[in-house]
């Protein structure tokens, strides 16, 4: 630590300084905490694409009520006098929203930015971002889980099946990272 | 005392009936943002280079939550706070979970995020996240319009229920939790070999104290062992439930309520139970398999005593607030003890046909040429009656018309509602 000229501290909004994320581990037992009181409190762990799957069901029914009833899929959360949102997954992802929006402020990380490889342009990044987001929850659907609700939740409680698609999670990134790398790289 | 977790209005109860399970929720998930957003998750750099290993933090901090969260779950089992079959584990289905893990990957590689994640990065207004939150709005509408065509794939495809890894391996659950503490820190140990050589990190500055932690999950993992989980019995013994006498919520002891015959459901009340389209009755007899081959009950399924006990996950798994579950053998005792196994294992809305199969036939079949009583005085749970042929559930008495018998008897059912927790987790 000799001569190198500080930088100039980064900042977010509100000219909070940026302070450095938690040591990995650190965040995993707070996360595996925050996980293990679910279970203990409610009997239900963590979850993300379901709560994101029923404020678009709600918005449905809204829109095209008639719809919703002929659709098996739908049914099950907003059929007849069904509310899409009285579930335990809506209250969570609201929830994860304003824990993250929280945690942005005080610690100098909101800000209006766009993270991305150094090789691709912004529109480049956001179009990829836009079909990731499209792949990752039909997926998630298809596997009634994503990496919250199968991936933690499930590894947690030893589900065989969950431990079963985190494995094919990491291992369809893995496949497919080298081809994709000039996104990232 | 028996396990108080989890806490019963998550478990016997809509949300919609107490306020605040909602906000426990609400604050449960806060928690859940303010973690993910403080270990780099909202940073899609961050997430994608655990791909190219350099920066493991994904690796590491979902672990590190996985192990933390089992090793206290099933601490909180072994001592007995909790009861760990209420708690929710996703079911096993296989090749949709497989399949769409696979997607799931290509996603996250391709968008940098998963659903949790972007919620976080779109809140500290990364716009890359407000972007894949939108793409994921568009993939979960997508996927139920396009479910139709595999509907059946998607629902019946490698389905096993609620399948966990002691089921697989056949193994103890306290030997699982230490092989996958070991596993997990094989893997971090690996994690740490790639950084220091992929990303060219001093790893000799990484503090003390996550040794520490790993040797900590060990020792919780032994003690889980050295424990045990709650045999059935120890859970019977402890077990209290809850049933409306005279207007009043009353806790009695299982074998108070086997005493006070309020778990004994008389034949009128299964054969009524049987026509109300709003139950699902799911009616398991117990005897063996040549008296269930001589006669049994329209829809009964034969199961032998000692696999009552495998059945419990699936049980337990179906959407129960309008399911109920008779048992039946020839008179009583062979169904009780099956009943006793259920309710070590919280299966909720079980009960035994009142005089069993015997006394199902005494109402039903009293003119049926083909069954008569039998002649020799024979010992308890034993049929008491011989049958023309094996029929099976071809006699009359298998399948009463509701409409024409009118029995008086005292309703003994009273559905325990449970909380769906389909359509959660994720699913």
């Amino acid at each position: 630590m000799t001569t190198a000229a500080p930088e100039a501290p980064k900042k977010g909004l509100f000219g909070i300084r940026t302070r450095p994320y938690v040591h990995p581990y650190l965040g995993g037992v707070l996360l595996g905490i925050v996980l293990f009181l679910a279970f203990l409190l409610t009997r239900n762990g963590l979850g993300a694409s379901g709560g994101l799957n029923r404020l678009v069901a709600a918005v449905e029914d809204l829109v095209v009520p008639g719809h919703i009833d002929r659709t098996p899929y739908l049914l099950k959360m907003a059929g007849g006098s069904l509310n899409p949102l009285d579930d335990w997954s809506v209250p969570v992802i609201i929830g994860a929203f304003l824990g993250g929006m929280a945690s942005g402020l005080l610690n100098g990380r909101t800000k209006v930015e766009i993270n991305k490889g150094p090789r691709i342009s912004n529109r480049t990044r956001l179009i990829v971002a836009f079909i990731g987001g499209v792949l990752f929850a039909y997926g998630a659907r298809m596997a009634r889980g994503c990496t919250s609700g199968q991936a933690l939740s499930g590894g947690a409680t030893l589900s065989a099946g969950s431990w079963a698609l985190m494995m094919c999670i990491f291992a369809g990134a893995y496949a497919l990272a080298y081809f994709v790398r000039k996104l990232w790289n | 005392m028996q396990p108080i977790f989890p806490l019963s209005q998550f478990v016997n109860q809509a949300l919609s009936a107490n306020w605040w399970t909602y906000l426990v929720f609400g604050v449960i998930g806060f928690a859940f943002g303010y973690v993910l957003e403080i270990s780099g998750f909202g940073n899609s750099k961050k997430l994608a280079a655990q791909f190219y290993f350099k920066d493991l933090t994904v690796l590491k901090v979902m672990f590190t939550a996985i192990v933390t969260a089992m090793v206290l779950l099933f601490l909180a089992s072994a001592v007995g706070i909790l009861d760990f079959n209420l708690v929710y584990v996703p079911e096993t289905h296989l090749w949709p979970g497989i399949v769409g893990g696979l997607i799931m990957g290509v996603g996250f590689i391709v968008g940098g995020f998963c659903p949790g994640t972007s919620l976080v990065s779109a809140s500290t207004l990364k716009v890359d996240g407000i972007i894949f939150v939108l793409g994921a709005v568009v993939g979960v509408w997508a996927f139920g319009e396009t479910v139709d065509p595999f509907w059946d794939w998607w629902n019946q495809s490698g389905y096993y229920g609620r399948l966990t890894l002691m089921d697989v391996t056949h193994l103890p659950t306290g030997w699982v939790v230490l092989l996958v503490v070991f596993m997990a820190l094989f893997m971090f140990w690996g994690a740490e070999q790639l950084e220091r050589i992929v990303g060219k990190r001093d790893m000799s500055r990484e503090p003390k104290l996550r040794l520490i932690g790993a040797a900590a999950l060990v020792v919780i993992a032994v003690a889980i062992i050295l424990i045990g989980q709650p045999t059935a019995s120890e859970k019977y013994a402890k077990l209290l439930i809850t049933r409306e006498v005279d207007g009043q919520n009353v806790q009695l002891s299982p074998d108070k309520a086997l005493e006070g015959r309020m778990a004994q459901i008389h034949p009128g009340e299964l054969l009524a139970s049987l026509a109300d389209q709003k139950l699902n009755i799911v009616m398991l007899d117990v005897r063996s398999e040549a008296d269930y081959n001589l006669f049994h009950i329209k829809g009964a399924q034969n199961v032998p005593l000692d696999e009552i006990r495998a059945l419990a996950p699936g049980l337990l798994s179906e959407n129960s607030s309008n399911t109920i579950i008779v048992l039946m053998s020839n008179d009583e005792a062979a169904a009780t003890e099956a009943w006793k196994v259920l309710q070590a294992e919280s299966v909720p809305n079980v009960y035994i046909l009142e005089g069993g199969v015997n006394n199902w036939i005494s109402i039903f079949a009293a003119d049926e040429a083909g069954i008569t009583p039998t002649t020799t005085p024979v010992g308890d749970d034993q049929s008491r009656y011989s049958f023309e042929a094996a029929l099976g559930d071809r006699y009359a008495a298998s399948d009463p018309a509701p409409y024409e018998w009118e029995l008086e008897y005292t309703p003994k059912i009273q559905l325990q509602r449970m909380r769906g927790v389909s359509g959660g987790g994720c699913g």
